[in-house]
């Protein structure tokens, strides 16, 4: 490899409400998302990202991975994951400016973020769960002008100044190359994420942003964050990042959401059947009379 | 000026499905709009392919063939698409949610400053009038997809900017030649006057076409399974029923994220969207986000333990049973009654 100084990565990662383990108070009484109700996961394509990020860690020395999520506060807990698993630190970006962010508003907001971080390498999950758009990935690398390489399996390593990229279609694999800086999103087919490790909990199980220490009212975790700084969590706003207000949230979102229905099934009879052989015989004759079947 | 543009995918000369079926949906579009339908085919080796186009509707093509624009890069195709785009305005552009148009439209959204919704299941035209501002929009797109897992379904709309883009499955629209088509107009486009050195920074060093192997799309039956069938060794007893029916296996996402299934046999809005003459739903409990890619199906036959599972709302059969003690009885059933 060429590389004449260390890799630095960024992985974007979001925590998502678990949509797969929806509920029955998954919606509140005046028919909107009862977030609260919906347990808060690591987004499970970014951890594909995070650890080929980690690989790439382990074979080139000197690389360091940090993970740049925006959320609310909680959404620390992602970077706190991060950190268990390897990572050498992470960014929370957090402000209320950015609520109701379509994904062109949260790529203008990550982009502003990863401008001020200077990556060589950019890596994320290839969608959210919670939204399944795959849309950030490829908006982030438009707005810092670099390429994308969507829908990866496996990032191969280094071919002299060029970066090797295995990519699982629908239909195949293809094999690209390019060079840094660019965006690589990584498929749910990726290897799953490596485990916490013990030591690295232990370490890290007080790395806080000073919002969650403030909160806590406690001198001993702003005493503990003195002593050793790598307990800290960045926290950024928007005056961290020089974004300009007119791009975030609401206004910034060319898309808006004119309407939400719960889903409701319309309503047809269906022809009630027992498990018993006379009735499942029946059916069976049925289908065939109709050439259903047969 | 302002008409309906859909982005054209073409492998190995020959137009994808996807992008017919998009041409369909756009030429009805078009013509409640009163509008042109365009399409935008960007390949290499080209030569006659407006012709299928313009069976689909199409009234313009643009083509843009250049042997770098195949096979398909992110940057190239979307200076071209931008290029375009910036010379036609026009007022909607529909992409395949496939792996080159979700990984060119957001790109090419991005860049155009205009919002785009990704997997639409529906496009329908609408009004709009926006409570804070007082404004009235006329015929807008509503871009309604399932969202949050399935569990709701939104409509999206792009007052302001333009295109209003969107991005629809494949097998989600049907493809139907227009009964109006006529000979359209080809524009050939000069690429050199939209490309840049800098789009050709990606290589791709090598590439080899598998043709899917699991094909759960044209089969005419699917036996579907979900998280309540169990475990991927329960999944056995599914395959022996498809195997006597002449039917393929379907499962709906919790069973495929469990590992029951490969990804390839997903049904639904993350999956393949299937219109089979028979669809049996084995403990699948019936989110949207699954039903979503069957509910077409010709007939739905439902087993479940839960007499008050969703699925049962769009079933024409429900069977109340467990899967393992049911399939044994319809596969006798069946080698019995069948000649």
């Amino acid at each position: 490899m060429l590389m004449n100084k260390p890799l630095k990565i960024v992985v974007l990662a979001k925590q998502v409400p678990d949509t797969r383990n929806v509920g029955k108070d998954a919606m509140k009484a005046d028919e909107t998302v009862n977030r609260a109700a919906l347990p808060a996961i690591f987004n499970p394509e970014d951890l594909n990202a995070l650890e080929q990020a980690l690989r790439l860690k382990d074979k080139y020395e000197g690389t360091t991975v940090h993970i740049l999520t925006m959320g609310p506060y909680r959404a620390a807990d992602i970077i706190r994951e991060g950190l268990f698993r390897g990572t050498d630190g992470g960014i929370l970006l957090t402000d209320r400016k950015f609520a109701g962010s379509d994904t062109l508003a949260t790529s203008y907001a990550l982009a502003c973020a990863l401008k001020k971080i200077n990556p060589d390498l950019i890596i994320a999950g290839r969608q959210a769960i919670d939204g399944d758009t795959a849309q950030v990935g490829p908006q982030v690398a438009e707005k810092l002008d670099i390429p994308q390489v969507t829908y990866a399996e496996e990032i191969i390593g280094f071919e002299g100044d060029e970066l090797i990229i295995k990519r699982r279609l629908d239909r195949g694999i293809e094999t690209v190359a390019s060079t840094i800086p660019m965006v690589v999103t990584v498929n749910g087919s990726a290897p799953e994420c490596r485990p916490r490790h013990a030591k690295l909990v232990m370490k890290y199980k007080h790395a806080k942003t000073i919002s969650e220490v403030q909160n806590l009212e406690e001198d001993y975790y702003m005493n503990l964050r003195k002593s050793r700084d790598y307990l800290t969590i960045s926290e950024w706003g928007v005056a961290d990042v020089d974004a300009e207000d007119p791009q975030l949230g609401l206004t910034g979102s060319p898309t808006k959401v004119k309407k939400i229905e719960n889903v409701v099934f319309q309503a047809k009879e269906a022809k009630k059947i027992t498990s018993s052989e006379e009735d499942i015989s029946g059916l069976v004759k049925e289908l065939i009379a109709s050439h259903t079947l047969g | 000026m302002n008409n309906i543009f859909v982005y054209c995918e073409i492998e190995e000369g020959k137009i994808a499905d996807v992008s017919l079926e998009l041409l369909t949906k756009g030429r009805e579009l078009a013509d409640k709009l009163g509008c042109g339908l365009e399409a935008l085919a960007i390949g290499h080796k080209l030569k006659g392919i407006e012709d299928e186009l313009y069976k689909y509707g199409a009234d313009m093509v643009y083509v843009a063939d250049d042997e770098r624009l195949y096979p398909y890069r992110t940057l190239p195709h979307t200076s071209i698409v931008c290029g375009i785009f910036r010379e036609e305005q026009p007022q909607i552009a529909l992409f395949g949610a496939t792996p080159i148009g979700r990984d060119l439209g957001p790109r090419v959204s991005s860049k155009l400053y205009s919002g785009l919704t990704a997997d639409c299941t529906s496009l329908e035209i609408g009004n709009h009038s926006d409570a804070k501002s007082g404004t009235e929009y006329k015929n807008l797109l509503y871009q309604i997809r399932p969202a949050f897992g399935g569990n709701i379904i939104a409509t999206i709309i792009n007052p302001d900017k333009r295109p209003q883009m969107a991005t629809v499955r494949e097998g989600v629209m049907k493809k139907e030649e227009y009964s109006g088509a006529k000979q359209g107009e080809l524009k050939k486009l000069d690429v050199n006057k939209y490309l840049n050195d800098s789009d050709f920074i990606v290589r791709i060093i090598d590439r080899h076409i598998e043709d899917r192997k699991i094909d759960i799309k044209n089969a005419p039956i699917i036996i579907s399974g979900g998280y309540g069938v169990g475990s991927k060794e329960n999944f056995g007893l599914l395959f022996q029923l498809a195997d006597v029916l002449g039917g393929e296996v379907g499962a709906s996402r919790a069973a495929v994220d469990s590992g029951f299934a490969e990804h390839e046999r997903q049904v639904g809005q993350t999956g393949v969207t299937v219109r089979p003459k028979l669809y049996i739903a084995c403990g699948i409990s019936g989110q949207i986000q699954h039903t979503a890619g069957m509910d077409e199906s010709a007939m739905i036959i439902s087993i479940n333990t839960d007499p008050e599972a969703p699925i049962n709302k769009i079933a024409d059969y429900a069977i109340t049973g467990d899967v393992m003690d049911v399939i044994p009885k319809l596969i006798s059933a069946y080698k019995e009654n069948s000649k």
